[in-house]
């Protein structure tokens, strides 16, 4: 079995090896903007990772919390603040700012409601229940999407500067994605931080490893839960503000599909961890990039979602750790 | 066990744990007051499909009073307390097209469903039913299941339809010129190789994945169910050959028939086409309702409860997990191929896009709703919401709408709907509607909203 595995990414490094060698101008370019995609697409698996590492839950509603992290985002931003393309560079770095925080408090709020209602009764079933049930919560969440987006992509106007950074062979590198790609490391080394030194990413991490225990260490296990779930709302949040400005187009299935793409992320990074989540999301934004961007050999936008699937099935049956997992998954 | 308040909750959080209350007020009744709430419960229900139908409201009568009759029907006529409620119920179903016109509209939910709804009901039930061998019996969570749904509508498309106009065959098929391009063979040989064909794909599938813990499992099915209709839409050029025609589908499909005559047509105006296609999937769920209700009893049955249960235990027993798991699954898949071809027959057409990851949700919600492991509660789920979907939810939009004078637009509220049905029952009643009594024991051992300083269950 691992011989097959090994000869599958041996193929996919010869293959990119060929197209760096035809089009190494095009390589690079679609390699930055895969950097870049895969660093929204880690804020999103980061939150996925984050809950599987405390509750062993698959929290499928997480897609749709972040799907309505773009919603509140397009809402404040575009028809409360009133950004547009030609607002002025001060009014879009506070008008953003203030996004950010609304989106943040909004959707880590919905995350922890979700909990509270939907996960907590379960706490002691059997584990497929709360499962079912955040399938449940995933389609009411997606269908307040729906009412609130309507069925067609919604367009967000293009807040950030799109002038291009630097261009390689003709493949601008715009400003746009440029800022989103720095956006996101602020984030990541609060959450280190948090999880890492601070009394509450501890009792995070202690939870995270034995329920009972921290309980009888003194730690409250419902609360740290909470707070778990309000983080992951919160990167949601964040996620969502950087998807709408970064793709500049939301759709209310977006949390399905995008979420799927995180969680196969997460699990390929090893799920519960976090440097993992970042890692796997990475690689799967670059997948997808080279893959819808590349020209020889390759499979085109089409079977995107099939592609990221398979990597998912391969990992799975391959090797269910990941890529930095351990053989039992916990946070921090 | 005393309840120890939950003290350590903020007053702003304590209403979201209503949702648990009617479970502990249940968990806290002696037998007594349980076998009263129950006649409260059931007099209530009687009450209110009274108030919709009271057609319907006589069938409820009829099923409760032969409920209660059950255990005092003396042993030697077990067979006949056995075979009381699915007797009745057959014959209530095989009649439904004589009377379906006759029937006044219910209350709130419009009118009965045509013959054409309850063929879809129908074949939805048969999903379902396959759905619960995996979900229900084995316990594997199964997000794909749409997946060996498309195979089977596929099977039956190539197979029964102009796709591969190269060929020139006609094997049994009924109302269809010679000479006609294509293969053409007799669909009731494909509903059978179509069942066939899924559950190879479904061992093919398992076979790597099933060693996989329950959650994994159920993403890994779900990404198969994501993969095959992508195939199915980009399959109009795999290599430059056409395999399923793409986003437009393959239409039309040929209609099954018996000697000479089509489905299409009928034979005359008692033997309508609608009516055979209604008599004939009430054959195919009887079938897939006696294999359901044997497999259960039979060896492998046992095995899959008991890894249902408690997987270690079981393989501890000498139950083979690999093996037995692969069967639920390929038993599965079979009902679902079944269903599939034979939906794809009577809709003639079957496209990409019918086959997203909300059917999976759908059919499983089907199966939540109904009861997980019990074939009657499962039929009830899936009839009622393939109804609902079908035609329920415009006529009760509708009718709301006249009443209130508001504009409800219900196809949008439709996902958040069944969403809400998933969570409420899992919340409020996880056993399902009409639970079975094995799968109640095990879901209501240790659920409700405790704090987690009590012992904690797996």
């Amino acid at each position: 079995m691992p011989a097959i595995g090994f000869l599958l990414v041996a193929l996919l490094l010869v293959w990119l090896g060929i197209n760096l060698v035809k089009t190494p101008a095009d390589f690079a370019s679609v390699g930055l903007e895969g950097l870049t995609l895969g660093l929204v697409y880690g804020l999103i698996a980061l939150g996925y990772s984050l809950v599987y590492g405390i509750l062993e839950l698959i929290n499928f509603a997480h897609g749709d919390v972040f799907m309505l992290g773009s919603w509140i985002s397009l809402s404040v931003a575009v028809h409360q603040i009133g950004l547009s393309s030609s607002s002025s560079g001060f009014a879009v770095v506070w008008g953003l700012a203030l996004t950010l925080l609304v989106a943040m408090a909004f959707c880590g709020i919905l995350n922890v409601t979700i909990e509270r209602l939907a996960y907590r009764p379960l706490r002691n079933a059997p584990r497929l229940a709360p499962l079912i049930t955040a399938i449940g919560m995933s389609f009411i969440l997606q269908d307040v999407g729906l009412n609130r987006l309507g069925p067609a992509p919604v367009s967000v106007p293009n807040i950030l500067p799109t002038g291009a950074v630097f261009s390689i062979g003709g493949n601008q590198y715009r400003w746009a994605s440029l800022i989103v790609a720095l956006s996101t490391f602020p984030v990541l080394f609060l959450l280190i931080w948090l999880v890492q030194r601070t009394r509450q990413g501890k009792a995070m991490r202690a939870t995270a490893q034995d329920q009972e225990a921290a309980a009888m260490m003194g730690i409250n296990v419902n609360r740290t839960i909470s707070f778990t779930f309000l983080i992951a709302g919160a990167l949601a949040g964040v996620a969502g503000l950087l998807y709408a400005l970064y793709s500049t187009n939301i759709r209310y299935d977006q949390g399905f599909q995008l979420g799927l793409i995180a969680f196969t992320a997460a699990v390929l990074g090893g799920i519960g961890n976090l440097p993992g989540a970042v890692l796997g999301a990475i690689l799967i934004g670059l997948i997808q990039q080279f893959n819808e961007g590349l020209s020889w050999h390759a499979p085109s936008s089409q079977w995107t979602q099939s592609i990221v699937f398979a990597i998912l099935i391969l990992i799975l049956v391959f090797r269910p750790e990941g890529l930095l997992g351990e053989r039992t998954p916990e946070g921090g | 066990m005393t309840q120890l308040p939950d003290y350590r909750e903020p007053w702003w959080q304590r209403w979201t744990g209503l949702l648990g209350e009617p479970r502990r007020r249940w968990r806290a009744m002696d037998d007594q007051q349980r076998r009263q709430a129950r006649i409260v419960l059931r007099a209530l229900l009687v009450a209110v499909v009274v108030y919709i139908s009271w057609p319907l409201a006589l069938l409820v009568v009829a099923i409760i009073a032969a409920q209660y009759a059950k255990p005092r029907i003396p042993a030697r006529y077990a067979w006949a307390s056995r075979a009381l409620i699915p007797t009745l119920i057959l014959v209530v179903a095989v009649t439904y097209p004589f009377y379906v016109s006759n029937l006044h509209a219910m209350r709130l939910f419009g009118a009965f469903p045509d013959v054409n709804t309850a063929v879809i009901m129908g074949v939805y039930v048969i999903m379902a039913i396959g759905l619960n061998i995996v979900v229900g019996y084995a316990g594997l969570l199964d997000l794909g299941y749409v997946a060996f749904y498309a195979m089977g509508a596929y099977t039956c498309a190539w197979f029964a339809s102009v796709q591969f106009a190269k060929h020139h065959i006609n094997f049994g098929a009924v109302g269809v010129a010679p000479n006609t391009p294509g293969i053409h063979i007799s669909i009731w040989i494909l509903v059978l190789l179509a069942g066939i064909l899924t559950a190879i794909i479904g061992i093919v599938i398992g076979l790597p994945t099933l060693r996989l813990r329950g959650d994994y499992l159920a993403i890994v099915t779900l990404g198969f169910g994501e993969i095959l209709p992508q195939v199915a839409n980009n399959g109009d050029s795999l290599g430059g050959f056409n395999l399923t025609n793409g986003p437009n589908g393959i239409t039309p499909i040929d209609a099954p028939g018996i000697g000479n005559v089509s489905f299409q047509t009928g034979y005359n105006s008692f033997f309508t086409g609608p009516r055979l296609y209604f008599w004939f999937v009430l054959v195919l769920v009887m079938i897939t309702v006696f294999c359901s209700l044997r497999l259960r009893d039979s060896r492998l049955g046992r095995a899959w409860i008991a890894i249902r249960e408690d997987e270690t235990a079981a393989a501890a027993m000498g139950v083979p997990l690999m093996r037995t798991k692969t069967w639920a699954y390929a038993t599965g898949a079979f009902f679902g191929g079944v269903a599939g071809a034979y939906f794809a027959s009577f809709k003639s057409s079957t496209f990409p896009n019918d086959f997203n990851f909300n059917i999976s949700a759908f059919i499983l919600s089907m199966v939540i709703l109904g009861g997980m492991g019990n074939v009657w509660g499962v039929i009830f789920g899936a009839a009622f919401l393939a109804y609902l979907n079908q035609e329920g939810l415009a006529n009760i939009g509708h009718q709301l709408n006249q009443t209130f004078g508001t504009h409800l637009d219900v196809p949008l509220y439709q996902f958040g709907i069944y969403g809400a049905i998933i969570v409420l029952t899992m919340l409020i009643r996880p056993e399902g509607l009409i639970p079975s009594a094995r799968r109640q024991a095990e879901l209501h051992e240790g659920v409700a909203d405790e704090p987690l300083y009590d012992v904690q269950h797996e």
